[in-house]
């Protein structure tokens, strides 16, 4: 068939989801220029989990607030599936920190939120399956302000989700969380992830947490943000913490940020 | 909270009232009255039927004036928060008319409304318009970014932007600045009726004293404008119990 014939090209070279290409960014604050990133060039296969790994202030939620539509790059473009990012998407969705959920909506609510063009049943059908899926059953009605920081993370993880986006960008969406609930909130996006495998663009300060997570984490320098390198985790899931190639791959990634790893 | 503490007032009104009392008692004055003597001015103006006539009157300018304020006020500042050229262009106006007293507009306004009613609510409308624009401006300016690009992120238009987040997001700020801005209106009634109109209570209070020095009555209408006030005032608090609007008030 034609349809085949044209795309057959474009197949044989594994096309990559997420394409970042030469994306420079300069903010003008009280007429100086900073410069925020530069040049960064980066690819992220369909279904990937991605982590972007730097130091506080590098410019690494510029690049993903640049990715999800909310900023403009100086110079250089983002491509996602070959088309150009030109603004907000409900194809990919931004799960802020728990602070993005909506105070005035219930959990269905927030949950249901994007739902809005779809018939009623249909909505209420999702939403109870979201709501399942982030462990919030007997919640439903309950208002933010009732709720822990971590089920707040999960409300927003859930309403992301609901709209059933390609792409996920999360930006530190656990730093606001105390330890042990950043913990286990991390093996439910992992849970999570298997089961819908959307393309993961994941913000982080976090070694240990980066290491954990990701297919490959993206080292960043200091502003002006360029990539350091990029590290591939080869560690299947459930991932063991204290194996010799977690412990490995953990150290290279310290001291290429240039930290001894002792306290 | 438990009755014994809904009680405690009342000793302390107990406290003042006899007070008051004692304090009439010893002095010679024959001008000032005691708390009896207040309760039976309040008796005289329900017989006249001066009461109802006044409350009625102070409440209408009231509702006229901050309804209509409310009316203009409120989109005028959701606009000027909304297109921050907006903000920019008329904020300093604001600002200026803002410590000027409503007080100071009275000459003028019974020069284009003459004594009556109009003067009064011109006032009315004055003393709540600014602070209404003011709390619904800053009301959409401190809605918190990330609210808006989740709902930019969710496809939504501007106009449902404008339905589904700001309205919700401003709702609570809003109900607090009527509540506040109602309190306001209530002060400056009485004051615009002592100068600019022949009823109500503030002209209750400033005709008792011109009419033969009866403060029994200036005080009467004291009392009245304090119990009207607080029933006003009660009732804009329960609006702060409605659901979706509660968590702006931090707590549970």
């Amino acid at each position: 068939m034609a349809q085949t014939a044209t795309t057959a090209p474009e197949r044989a070279v594994e096309a990559a989801k997420i394409s970042v290409r030469g994306v420079s960014k300069i903010f003008k604050r009280d007429g100086k220029e900073v410069n925020v990133l530069d040049n960064i060039n980066l690819e992220a296969r369909k279904g990937e989990f991605v982590c972007i790994l730097g130091p506080s202030g590098c410019g690494k939620s510029t690049l993903l607030n640049i990715a999800g539509g909310f900023l403009k790059a100086t110079t250089g473009s983002i491509t996602i599936d070959g088309e150009e990012v030109n603004g907000p998407d409900p194809r990919r969705i931004f799960v802020f920190q728990e602070r993005g959920v909506f105070p005035w909506m219930t959990v269905e609510g927030n949950i249901g939120f994007g739902l809005f063009k779809l018939p009623k049943e249909e909505r209420r059908h999702r939403i109870a399956h979201y709501v399942k899926l982030v462990g919030l059953e007997g919640f439903e009605q309950a208002y933010p302000q009732e709720l822990s920081g971590g089920m707040k993370q999960r409300v927003e993880v859930a309403r992301a989700l609901a709209v059933n986006p390609d792409v996920l960008y999360l930006d530190e969406p656990f730093g606001a969380l105390d330890s042990i609930t950043r913990l286990i909130m991390r093996s439910e996006l992992l849970r999570m992830w298997e089961a819908e495998r959307k393309t993961i663009l994941f913000v982080t300060h976090d070694i240990e947490e980066s290491v954990q997570l990701a297919d490959r984490v993206v080292v960043m320098s200091t502003r002006p943000a360029t990539i350091r390198r990029i590290v591939e985790i080869d560690i299947p899931h459930p991932r063991d913490i204290s194996s010799p190639r977690y412990l490995e791959l953990r150290d290279s990634i310290f001291e290429e940020i240039g930290l001894a790893h002792k306290v | 909270m438990t009755l014994s503490r809904k009680l405690l007032p009342l000793p302390a009104m107990a406290v003042l009232i006899s007070a008051w009392q004692i304090s009439v008692m010893r002095s010679d004055s024959t001008i000032l009255p005691g708390p009896w003597a207040v309760v039976l001015g309040i008796m005289e103006l329900a017989q006249k039927g001066l009461l109802l006539k006044y409350v009625v009157a102070s409440l209408y300018r009231v509702t006229w004036g901050y309804v209509l304020a409310a009316l203009i006020g409120i989109p005028f500042g959701l606009l000027l928060g909304w297109y921050k050229r907006g903000e920019k262009a008329f904020n300093p106006i604001i600002q200026i008319l803002r410590p000027i007293s409503p007080l100071a507009w009275i000459p003028i306004a019974i020069l284009w409304f003459g004594v009556g009613d109009g003067a009064a609510i011109y006032l009315i409308f004055l003393a709540s318009f600014l602070p209404l624009t003011v709390t619904a401006m800053n009301a959409v300016r401190n809605i918190p970014e990330v609210n808006l690009n989740a709902g930019r992120n969710f496809g939504l238009s501007e106009r449902q932007l404008i339905t589904q987040i700001l309205y919700p997001a401003v709702a609570p700020y809003l109900i607090v600045g009527l509540r506040i801005t109602l309190g306001i209106a209530w002060l400056v009634v009485v004051a615009a009726e002592m100068i600019a109109v022949n009823s109500g209570l503030g002209f209750l209070i400033i005709d008792a004293r011109n009419a033969g020095n009866r403060y029994d009555l200036v005080i009467a209408g004291m009392v009245l404008i304090g119990i009207i006030g607080i029933v006003l005032d009660a009732g804009m608090k329960n609006l702060e119990k409605m659901k979706s609007i509660r968590w702006g008030y931090g707590g549970n």
